[in-house]
């Protein structure tokens, strides 16, 4: 077995050997602009762009007329919301919906359509992480322009119902935005049913290669976005800037391979999962984030109480994870996520989120719960926290000194 | 986050780890920090009839620079006078551990925490801070 083990796909994945081997050839032999016309190194890169658009759409039921080509689920964000609200806001009105556990590049664009003029509610979600239908179809107003959840969450895995919200979207004839980007290869997306007017993807999240995503775009009924990059005018004026050939080229083949293989590998996924959280719940006080029903079996995210987040990864630095504790960062602030869900700071800051992925194997799991029994068992003995708790103390009732 | 050599020393085997009994007579306990921010400390001192400090030890609830800024200060505190003590800052433990700016509160935590086992000391046998 090799260490570190890598448990942080939701991070990022790697490329599968059979994609980069795809990817190669339009580097060298195949390099032409698929923008140029005029001759057959053109014509050879169009085709393979083209193709890996109908693999793309091929996995999430779209048309490949609706797919656009960007730099990754940021951009697409970006692009959906900055896009749809400059194009619809004067007309539709000049309000926006998100939720409190979105990712930054959502959350951080909806500040900023906050400075230009727009107002926007941030939901809160309930406890299991999921966004409640009635608040979320109370919110909806007449002004209301466009709403952005997103499908999977990065940090606790659970899947919103977006089923559900694109109806209530529909209804209001407000434009209904999915960032996706975690959800590709693990929930079944079809777009030809679902009521969703623009999705993200990214390719470096299901085992293609890093800067390069997708916005789907529905053209029935037809959303209109406003560009935001401008230039040749190319995806239709959507999108300026040069296609890169080989980066697209492996977002189709990792995407057509996702398809493939999805029900086999979500169970086996879910077989490591469930190996991890049986041995996770041998350990006394641990607490799951987040639904364990409504979630990706790719996902478990887990508070150690009494024991840091940061320490534990530094203990378990066999194990590449990631945790809620933001105390890696100048700020001192735990994760945003596991507040919105009423997390006290406290759990938040002992959480680590374990990510499991197409090339973690049982062996890989039972190091990592082996590891992690000796390691909670070591900083609990080292934890005031543990002490008192173990004393009877309860910790609410302290007065701490906070710095 | 690259720590240095040093709080890796001190997280892996960290020193003077344990408690004493509180209500020790001789025992002051400091317990600084709240498990909101994510660091809590616990030291405590063993003062001699001399005013010496003959032992400490530590429980922390925290990052590595928080477990290592705590561990030091036990090493440091022990054969100095509670003045002696006082006089340790943050600037030291920084400097020895080779802290990087945004763990800088961990070191001030540990002189906090040294500042309260010797009040706490200090108030169980009625002198002035």
């Amino acid at each position: 077995m090799n260490l570190p083990i890598y448990l942080d796909y939701s991070a990022t994945t790697p490329v599968d050997p059979r994609v980069t081997e795809k990817m190669l050839p339009y580097l060298t032999t195949h390099f032409g602009n698929p923008a140029s016309r005029s001759h057959s190194f053109g014509w050879t890169a169009e085709a393979a762009v083209e193709k890996a658009r109908e693999q793309v759409a091929g996995l999430v039921g779209a048309d490949p007329k609706e797919i656009v080509w960007t730099s990754g689920a940021t951009e697409s964000d970006n692009l959906a919301i900055k896009g749809a609200a400059h194009f619809y806001g004067a007309t539709k009105g000049k309000h926006l919906i998100t939720v409190k556990t979105e990712h930054k590049a959502v959350l951080d664009t909806m500040r900023e359509m906050e400075r230009q003029g727009f107002r926007v509610t941030y939901l809160d979600v309930r406890e299991n992480g999921l966004v409640d239908l009635e608040t979320f179809r109370a919110a909806l107003t007449p002004d209301t322009c466009l709403a952005s959840v997103m499908l999977v969450n990065n940090e606790i895995g659970v899947i919103q119902p977006i089923a559900e919200m694109g109806a209530l979207c529909r209804e209001k004839g407000v434009i209904f935005h999915v960032d996706a980007a975690q959800a590709t290869g693990k929930v079944a997306i079809d777009l030809k049913a679902l009521p969703v007017d623009l999705m993200s993807f990214s390719a470096h999240k299901t085992y293609g290669p890093k800067g390069i995503g997708a916005l789907y775009a529905r053209r029935k009924p037809r959303v209109r976005l406003q560009a935001e990059m401008h230039g040749g005018g190319h995806e239709r004026g959507f999108r300026s800037g040069t296609l890169p050939t080989h980066q697209i080229v492996g977002m189709g083949e990792a995407f057509a391979m996702a398809g493939e293989g999805m029900s086999a590998e979500n169970a086996r996924i879910a077989r490591l999962r469930d190996r991890l959280l049986a041995g996770i719940s041998g350990i006394e006080a641990t607490h799951v984030n987040g639904d364990l029903n409504a979630r990706i079996p790719h996902n478990l995210n887990v508070s150690f109480a009494y024991v840091e987040g940061e320490s534990l990864m530094m203990a378990i630095k066999d194990l590449a994870v990631s945790s809620g504790s933001a105390c890696t960062s100048a700020s001192l602030e735990p994760s945003y996520v596991l507040r919105a869900l009423g997390r006290s700071d406290e759990l938040a800051h002992s959480s680590i989120r374990f990510t499991l992925g197409r090339f973690t194997t049982e062996a890989e799991i039972d190091y990592a719960i082996s590891l992690l029994r000796e390691k909670v068992g070591k900083l609990r003995a080292m934890s005031p926290l543990w002490e008192m708790a173990q004393a009877g103390v309860d910790l609410n009732t302290v007065q701490w000194a906070a710095h | 986050m690259s720590y240095s050599a040093k709080v890796i020393d001190h997280y892996e085997n960290p020193r003077n780890v344990g408690s004493f009994d509180q209500n020790e007579e001789n025992v002051g306990t400091g317990m600084v920090g709240a498990p909101a921010c994510g660091d809590v400390m616990k030291l405590q001192i063993r003062v001699g009839k001399d005013g010496v400090i003959e032992d400490a030890r530590f429980k922390t609830y925290g990052c590595g620079s928080a477990i290592a800024s705590s561990s030091l200060v036990t090493e440091w505190v022990k054969g100095k006078t509670m003045e002696e003590a006082l006089a340790i800052k943050n600037a030291e433990i920084a400097e020895e551990l080779a802290l990087p700016p945004v763990k800088i509160h961990c070191s001030i935590l540990a002189e906090d925490a040294i500042k309260a086992a010797v009040a706490d000391y200090r108030k169980k046998h009625g002198e002035n801070n």
